[in-house]
């Protein structure tokens, strides 16, 4: 039902394509369009103001580039800001740096997911981190709260404080702990009755437990359906409790979750994981890029094209896009990619216009992508048989010696680039599964393997 | 559940949901010309309620017409907005009947994860019975932990026989079994919970179109009601989640609940708008007494704080 902002930015800047310079009164035309898609992804209005105000600041006097629509540009520098407001840098782990058992204190609204999301970090700690974490309800509101957290720890395969009936939610914590200490456990989780941030009894209840176990992690469970009142409930229970991390939970709907862009505005704590589904797996960590193009209900594939467009041999481009596709991708046309990347000598601008590529644009800075390194890796490729190109498995230890030989390079160069290769046509076989749905749905970053660079 | 009093229990349910707005409305009117600043800054203030864009331009364009250029105070223009907005809701604001001769009259409870429906259940048996009906309850989730025990707890609470049965049973069976022991003992009510489910999985959305299916083999009438329980926190989602519910499974009218927290559920009034669909009752707590029917005006007025 909604229409993508970038569709009706263009909308607005057509008939301005002649100018060169973006001026204050074509952005503020955008500006409207942009509070409008803001406000329907349920961003709270007052974090739309200064959210506004940002993009006003980046866009005015921004000169538009070649064939690259204003729209365009405006939209990158409003996903751009998007992603450096929901949190830039990208995943944030859960904090166990404390003396063990580390207790991690689990708050928020009724219904918000807490109790399921307390056997999922459970499950994530036993089966990533190998810790032994004890499962403790301290919801004595709800009807089977306890009993509900129980059954999860049996499924999560993890313990769960037994449970006694008529004690306090303070008790249950200094039991708890106790527990935790004397079993030797590495985290407790405590998992609250969901309240009202406007409950100022319930809300001293939490702050009394608070102060009783010192949490190294007081995690705000929210709904990614959440309307307007994200920023009040943020706000009083991070004033209430100093909120270490926020965890949206129902991700799996098709909510856009502007409530992440409100919370993490008025805490500035932290998303650090997502809720994917009701199973126990489904928890991921939070990726800023993909939510951005979700809370904008787009992602700029046709940006990145455009801009490709002018640099790259159009024939070439299209002889590489099918090969992609085909999943043929081979050593000759890195080596072209190779060539392009270095006629464009700017590839990481190219990245920035994709959903997910601001992060990508910074690794790429990271790896200090020069010329001279793809000159190397070119003429790597070029001492290589026709036969090697078509398939590197063919690349033992005496070709490889060769082929450094041959090309004044190092055997550890050769492996470097095959592994790269590797990265690449593993990254293009995802792309191709996702097709352009999910690529615009999850940015490029989802075809990235963990913690590595691209490039 | 008395009438009398109910007008001011609602409004103190909904006072602190007004809080906000009205304190802002009063730093932004007291006596001054309702010019296009001023009702724009109205308009702000029903999308910080939820109401949405569409639908708080749509409000504040009616306000222009009869209002725009006057002189008006605080109270004055609470009122007229109140009253706009009550106009809307008024048409949708239509309790839930029980149809004492079906015996029993079915409700299917439905929603999205979380919203509410196991209590919302435990709060209508509550209702009913001091009506002097009897309701069975339904443990039609079998999949979230503990959901049985959940619903166990409120039948004790309420006094009503529950029927469930082993987890990951089939809901449809269970509830065609219920349908038998109600129409067997004459009960009043047969309220069925059905689990969480968000609006986009289908297979999900299939399983209750399938719990109909299997009802409507021993009473081709049932169900009677189907209640699609909305969280009042949440925002423009909600009209996804009305719309492919009611595509789904004929949806025949709302609870909103939690509107005793700080979310001033302005949804409803696009809901209103969109799918004139019958809002029966709102929750504004975790009790047994706390449902209340909704009241248009009482609603509109609670939501621009007076
Ligand atoms: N689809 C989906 N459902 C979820 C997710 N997380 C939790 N749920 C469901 O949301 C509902 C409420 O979850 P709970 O964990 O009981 O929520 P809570 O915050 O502990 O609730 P209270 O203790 O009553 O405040 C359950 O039906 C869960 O299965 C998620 O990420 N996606
Ligand atoms: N403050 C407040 N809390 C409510 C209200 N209605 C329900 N709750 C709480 O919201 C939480 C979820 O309620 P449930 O009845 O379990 O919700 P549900 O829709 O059955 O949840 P699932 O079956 O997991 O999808 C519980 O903690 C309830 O006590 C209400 O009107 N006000
Ligand atoms: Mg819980
Ligand atoms: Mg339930």
């Amino acid at each position: 039902m909604f229409e993508s902002l970038s569709g009706k930015l263009s909308g607005v800047f057509d008939r301005l394509r002649s100018r060169g310079v973006l001026n204050e009164t074509d952005v503020m035309e955008a500006l409207r369009e942009i509070r409008l898609a803001l406000l329907d992804a349920d961003v709270a209005l007052p974090v739309v103001r200064d959210f506004i105000a940002k993009v006003r600041e980046r866009a005015i006097g921004q000169e538009v580039i070649g064939s690259v629509s204003p729209g365009q540009q405006v939209v990158k520098i409003v996903n751009d800001v998007m992603v450096d407001a929901l949190g830039g840098a990208g995943v944030v782990p859960i904090n166990l740096n404390a003396a063990a058992p580390v207790p991690i204190l689990m708050v928020g609204l009724q219904g918000s997911g807490k109790t399921t999301t307390s056997g999922k970090i459970a499950l994530r700690l036993l089966q990533r981190q190998k810790k032994k974490v004890l499962l403790a309800s301290l919801d004595t509101q709800r009807p089977a709260a306890q009993l509900q957290l129980q059954q999860l720890a049996e499924r999560a395969g993890v313990s769960s404080l037994p449970i006694i009936a008529g004690q306090t939610p303070l008790q249950i914590a200094a039991r708890a702990m106790d527990t935790g200490r004397r079993e030797v456990f590495d985290v407790v989780i405590l998992d609250t009755a969901g309240r009202l941030a406007i409950d100022a009894t319930l809300m001293d209840e939490v702050k009394a437990i608070r102060d009783a176990t010192q949490p190294a992690e007081t995690l705000l469970v929210v709904d990614a359906m959440t309307g307007q009142d994200a920023v009040v409930t943020a706000q009083a229970f991070h004033e209430a409790l100093g909120i270490t991390g926020i965890v949206m939970t129902r991700m799996d709907g098709d909510a856009r979750g502007g409530a992440a862009l409100s919370m993490r505005a008025v805490t500035g704590a932290p998303i650090k994981l997502t809720g994917s589904g009701e199973k126990l797996d489904a928890l991921e960590d939070f990726h800023p890029e993909r939510v951005a193009g979700r809370i904008l209900g787009m992602g700029d594939v046709v940006g990145l094209v455009e801009r490709a467009a002018e640099t790259i041999d159009e024939a070439e481009a299209e002889k590489l896009a099918r090969k992609m596709a085909k999943g043929l991708f081979d050593l000759d046309d890195y080596a072209s990619q190779l060539r392009q990347i270095g006629k464009m000598g700017s590839l990481s601008s190219i990245l920035g216009m994709l959903p997910g590529g601001a992060k990508l644009q910074q690794q790429v800075g990271n790896a200090n992508l020069d010329t001279k390194m793809l000159k190397r890796q070119a003429a790597i490729i070029s001492s290589m048989t026709k036969a090697e190109r078509k398939n590197p498995d063919l690349l033992k230890a005496s070709r490889k010696k060769r082929v450094a030989a041959g090309s004044g390079t190092t055997v550890q160069e050769l492996n470097k680039l095959l592994k790269q290769f590797d990265d690449m046509t593993t990254m293009m076989k995802r792309m191709n599964k996702m097709g352009q749905k999910g690529l615009m749905r999850q940015g490029l970053s989802a075809l990235m393997p963990q913690g590595r660079r691209p490039f | 559940m008395a009438l009398g009093g109910f007008l001011s229990r609602l409004k103190q349910g909904l006072s602190r949901t007004s809080e906000k707005l009205t304190s802002s409305i009063g730093a932004v009117f007291t006596k001054r010309r309702l010019d296009d600043a001023a009702l724009e800054e109205l308009e702000d203030l029903l999308i910080a309620a939820d109401l949405g864009t569409a639908v708080a331009a749509q409000v504040i364009a009616n306000f222009r017409r009869t209002r725009f250029g006057k002189e008006v105070g605080e109270d004055e223009i609470k009122i007229a907005l109140a009253d706009e907005i009550a106009a809307i809701l008024a048409p949708v604001a239509q309790p839930l009947v029980i149809n004492r001769s079906l015996k029993p009259h079915v409700v299917l409870v439905v929603g999205v994860n979380g919203t509410g429906k196991t209590t919302t259940i435990g709060k209508l048996a509550q209702f009913y019975a001091e009506q002097g009906m009897q309701s069975v309850l339904v443990a039609g989730d079998t999949f979230r932990a503990a959901a049985v025990e959940q619903l166990q707890v409120w039948g004790q609470r309420t006094n009503c026989p529950v029927v469930s049965g082993s987890h990951e049973a089939d809901p449809a069976g269970l509830a065609f079994d219920a349908l038998t022991q109600a129409r067997a003992s004459a009960a009043d009510v047969l309220l069925v919970d059905s689990a969480g489910r968000l609006h986009n999985k289908s297979a999900l959305m299939e399983e209750l179109r399938k719990i109909i299916r299997v009802l409507q083999k021993q009473d081709p009438t049932a169900p009677h009601s189907v209640l699609l329980v909305l969280d009042a926190t949440t925002g423009q989602n909600a009209i996804q989640q009305v719309q492919v519910f009611k595509d789904m499974v004929d949806v025949t009218g709302l609870v909103v609940t939690k509107l005793d927290g700080s979310a001033r559920g302005g949804i409803v009034v696009a809901l209103a708008e969109a799918f004139n669909l019958p809002v029966h009752a709102v929750g504004v707590g975790e009790q047994a007494a706390d449902l209340r029917p909704f009241d248009a005006t009482a609603f509109a007025r609670g939501l621009v704080g007076l």
